[in-house]
């Protein structure tokens, strides 16, 4: 009887575990079945048609007088379009080491067309703004200097100039841009910020012209043939206040935001893949590789820049993939295509940018544009996915100061790089304009940018694995070495001592037990 | 020869679980440690902690059950004989000498098991058990959630962890072996099983020795 309660005991408390076990709690649709159903519904309707607007219907003769049109109606946006940054090309941070400063194009150098001053006549083509290539510039002046346009056309016939100060390209009819306008598209927003640096992915690695109409397995979220989402659907926009900026110039952890606004920050089924959250990001197993499609520019080396043919002119070397490895104007570049992320540690803070005129210190041979704060130990950090770009630009090594040189010109003979091609006339022209000393001596200097990958979500069924990075050979996180993570690292006293004992115990229990058969053996006969 | 009822039927779903679930967790374990790859590296994540918890419950109810029955007084360590047990596997075991120390009821593990099964229960297995919670609620510490554990680094964690998972290991390997060295191969393998076991009658010093214990465990 006492036998039977208890094996019944037994039997019951293993049914209770198992259940325990077992169970999977219905907790309603996931959070990722939700927003597939939001995603799948049709949009709704728009409630205004600029195309029937009276105000629209002439003939446009100069852009600002399309945005005379749209602030008849719009009469207050101008106030707020000329406070951000992508009129101002700036924005006000406050920095430890700076205090509360101005910083973006004008004054933060990057790794590609080195900075925008004095070359506003061809860098405005990605400006929201006219009437760039004359002083004042539109900085200074008046509402009308607006380009609309560039954002809110969604006739996709809009085009800005090339070195046009910002004005749109002759060919353009502005009539029917304007009677398209809506909200931005990725055709609007791609064409300046997947082309950036000068040419397509030279700056993002995830975000380039494939990402107009993306696949599915180039971007989940973009693809046509899914949420086809839309940059300001995530981009989250107030008063033209555009969400979700990027650490190549942004100092603040301020404006980010991350995969969690719709995902939440524990959105898998496995609580161990929920576990992995808090250290990190979302993109590092989800973005596997960038540049899925076209090349990325890896390296530049402008100091191979200015070679001429034989006539005298400045030529291009494609490679096999249509590549440009070679420019006169701009130097030498490598390439990566389905590149790898580096990872971090990072919290969200740049707090030192490179911005003209800081000194270089003596004995640096590589300069950190925007160097990211993170590690381990501090609770704010995650591991994220970067791409690491290297270029090697004008230095001045007397005064330590990185050149923002003359690039571009109307014509020849102001000192511009790209219609010169010399070095000395295009420093001594860039620096005096930005009102920083030139010594005349031009040496070069590498710079190293680091550019987190946000884009280019791979479908689940690509993302990472465990032992992508939980592994001794060739972990994904081989270079994070501040911290112990399991099936990466071991203590290798420690296991090849236990193995030495294991092996030793095996011999022991063999040896001893052929001694017992030997003797055994020898006692029988 | 005579038999003698030496295990309960507790006693044996005890050891079997619990042998089942070590060598599962070394399994599954040495696969999370990076050793080989298996049941792929998430499952046994899973199967490990599941394992690992229900070897802390299955510890609970021994536990309660050592102490009720008063059975844990078997584990208290002796030095009285071990001498004899060790000589016993050193030299005697060839020559088919008798065991040195008798089994039975209220004595059913020699001196050298006492100090071992005493060592794993009062070392090795809490240490396995307090660094696989450790593991377990080891939490990185986040900025919007209170964390149960702050541990800055897993590795200090880790290692105890494998430490503890190569002795038990050996232990397992020599525990194996030993089962070979009863009256014959398979007596004590029977013995765990069944419950009875064949002892060796024999009149002498060793009967004397066996009326001590009981004594003691009186």
């Amino acid at each position: 009887m006492r036998r039977t309660y208890l094996i019944f005991t037994v039997i019951g408390l293993i049914i209770v575990w198992a259940v325990y076990v077992l169970q999977t709690p219905y907790v309603g649709p996931s959070k990722l079945d939700q927003l597939k159903e939001k995603y799948s519904a049709p949009r709704p309707k728009k409630a205004v048609d600029h195309s029937k607007f009276a105000v629209l219907q002439k003939k446009f003769k100069t852009p600002q007088e399309v945005t005379k049109a749209c602030l008849s109606c719009h009469n207050e946006v101008d106030k707020e379009i000329i406070g951000t940054p992508h009129f101002r090309w700036e924005r006000p941070v406050y920095l430890e080491n700076r205090g509360v400063a101005y910083l973006g194009k004008g004054d933060i150098i990057n790794n590609f067309c080195i900075g925008v001053q004095d070359n506003e006549g061809s860098c405005a083509k990605c400006h929201a703004g006219y009437g760039m290539n004359r002083t004042p510039t539109a900085f200074d002046t008046v509402a009308y200097d607006i380009d609309c346009l560039v954002c809110h056309d969604n006739s996709n016939t809009y085009l800005k100039g090339a070195n046009m100060g910002g004005y749109p390209d002759k060919s353009v009819d502005l009539g029917v841009v304007a009677r398209s306008v809506g909200r931005p598209t990725r055709d609007d927003c791609g064409v300046c910020h997947f082309f950036g640096g000068g040419g397509n992915n030279v700056k993002h690695g995830d975000l380039e012209k494939a990402m107009f109409h993306p696949t599915r397995d180039v971007d989940v979220h973009m693809a046509d043939a899914g949420p086809n989402l839309q940059c300001v659907d995530c981009h989250k926009t107030e008063h033209h206040n555009i969400s979700g900026r990027l650490i190549s110039i942004e100092s603040q952890q301020a404006g980010h935001f991350g995969c969690e606004e719709c995902h939440t920050a524990e959105p898998h089924e496995s609580e161990i893949l929920n576990e992995h959250t808090y250290k990190v990001a979302c993109q590092t197993c989800h973005i596997p590789e960038y540049a899925k499609v076209n090349s990325v520019n890896i390296h530049w080396d402008w100091s191979t820049a200015g070679k001429l043919d034989k006539n005298g002119k400045p030529y291009m070397v494609e490679d096999s993939l249509g590549d440009h490895i070679y420019k006169s104007i701009k130097g030498t570049f490598t390439y990566g295509r389905h590149v790898k992320p580096q990872y971090f540690w990072f919290n969200g803070k740049v707090s030192n940018h490179y911005v003209l005129g800081d000194k270089v210190p003596k004995g640096d041979t590589v300069v950190v544009m925007n160097p990211i704060e993170g590690s381990y130990q501090d609770i704010h950090s995650k591991i994220y996915p970067m791409r690491i770009h290297t270029t090697i630009q004008p230095f001045d090594p007397v005064t330590r100061l990185i050149i923002q040189p003359h690039l571009w010109a109307p014509k020849k003979g102001e000192g511009a790089y790209w219609k010169d091609f010399n070095w000395q006339t295009a420093a001594a022209t860039g620096m005096k304009h930005v009102g920083l000393p030139f010594s005349g001596k031009l040496g070069w200097i590498e710079t190293k940018m680091y550019w987190p990958i946000n884009h280019m979500v791979s479908p689940k069924e690509k993302s990472l694995q465990c032992t992508d990075c939980h592994t001794n050979n060739g972990s994904r996180l081989a270079s994070l070495t501040d911290f112990y993570l399991p099936g990466r690292d071991n203590n290798t006293w420690l296991d090849t001592l236990g193995v030495i004992f294991i092996i030793l115990t095996i011999l022991g229990v063999l040896g001893h037990g052929a001694l017992r058969l030997y003797f055994y053996k020898k006692n029988n006969s | 020869m005579k038999r003698v009822y030496i295990y309960e039927g507790f006693e044996r779903f005890w050891h079997w679980t619990q042998a089942i679930l070590i060598i599962f967790l070394a399994f599954t374990g040495f696969e999370v440690h990076g050793s080989y790859s298996f049941f792929g590296y998430e499952n046994a994540v899973v199967y490990h902690r599941i394992a690992g918890w229900t070897l802390v419950g299955l510890y609970v109810f021994a536990a309660f059950w050592h102490f009720a029955t008063g059975e844990v007084k078997q584990y208290i360590p002796t030095f009285k004989f071990m001498k004899a047990q060790l000589d016993y596997y050193i030299f005697g075991i060839f020559r088919n000498a008798p065991h040195p120390v008798k089994k039975n009821r209220l004595s059913k593990l020699n001196p050298l098991q006492k100090i071992t099964y005493f060592s794993l229960m009062v070392i090795i297995i809490p240490l396995m058990m307090i660094t696989g919670l450790l593991y377990y609620y080891y939490r990185v510490p986040q900025a919007t959630t209170v964390n149960p554990l702050n541990i800055s680094n897993l590795h200090v964690i880790s290692f105890w962890h494998v430490l503890g998972a190569y002795f038990l290991v050996m232990f397992l390997i020599g525990h194996l072996y030993l089962i070979t060295t009863g009256h014959t191969v398979l007596t004590n393998l029977k013995a765990m099983i069944t419950g009875w076991e064949d002892i060796e009658e024999e009149e002498g010093e060793e009967e004397t020795s066996n009326q001590e214990n009981n004594k003691e465990n009186n």
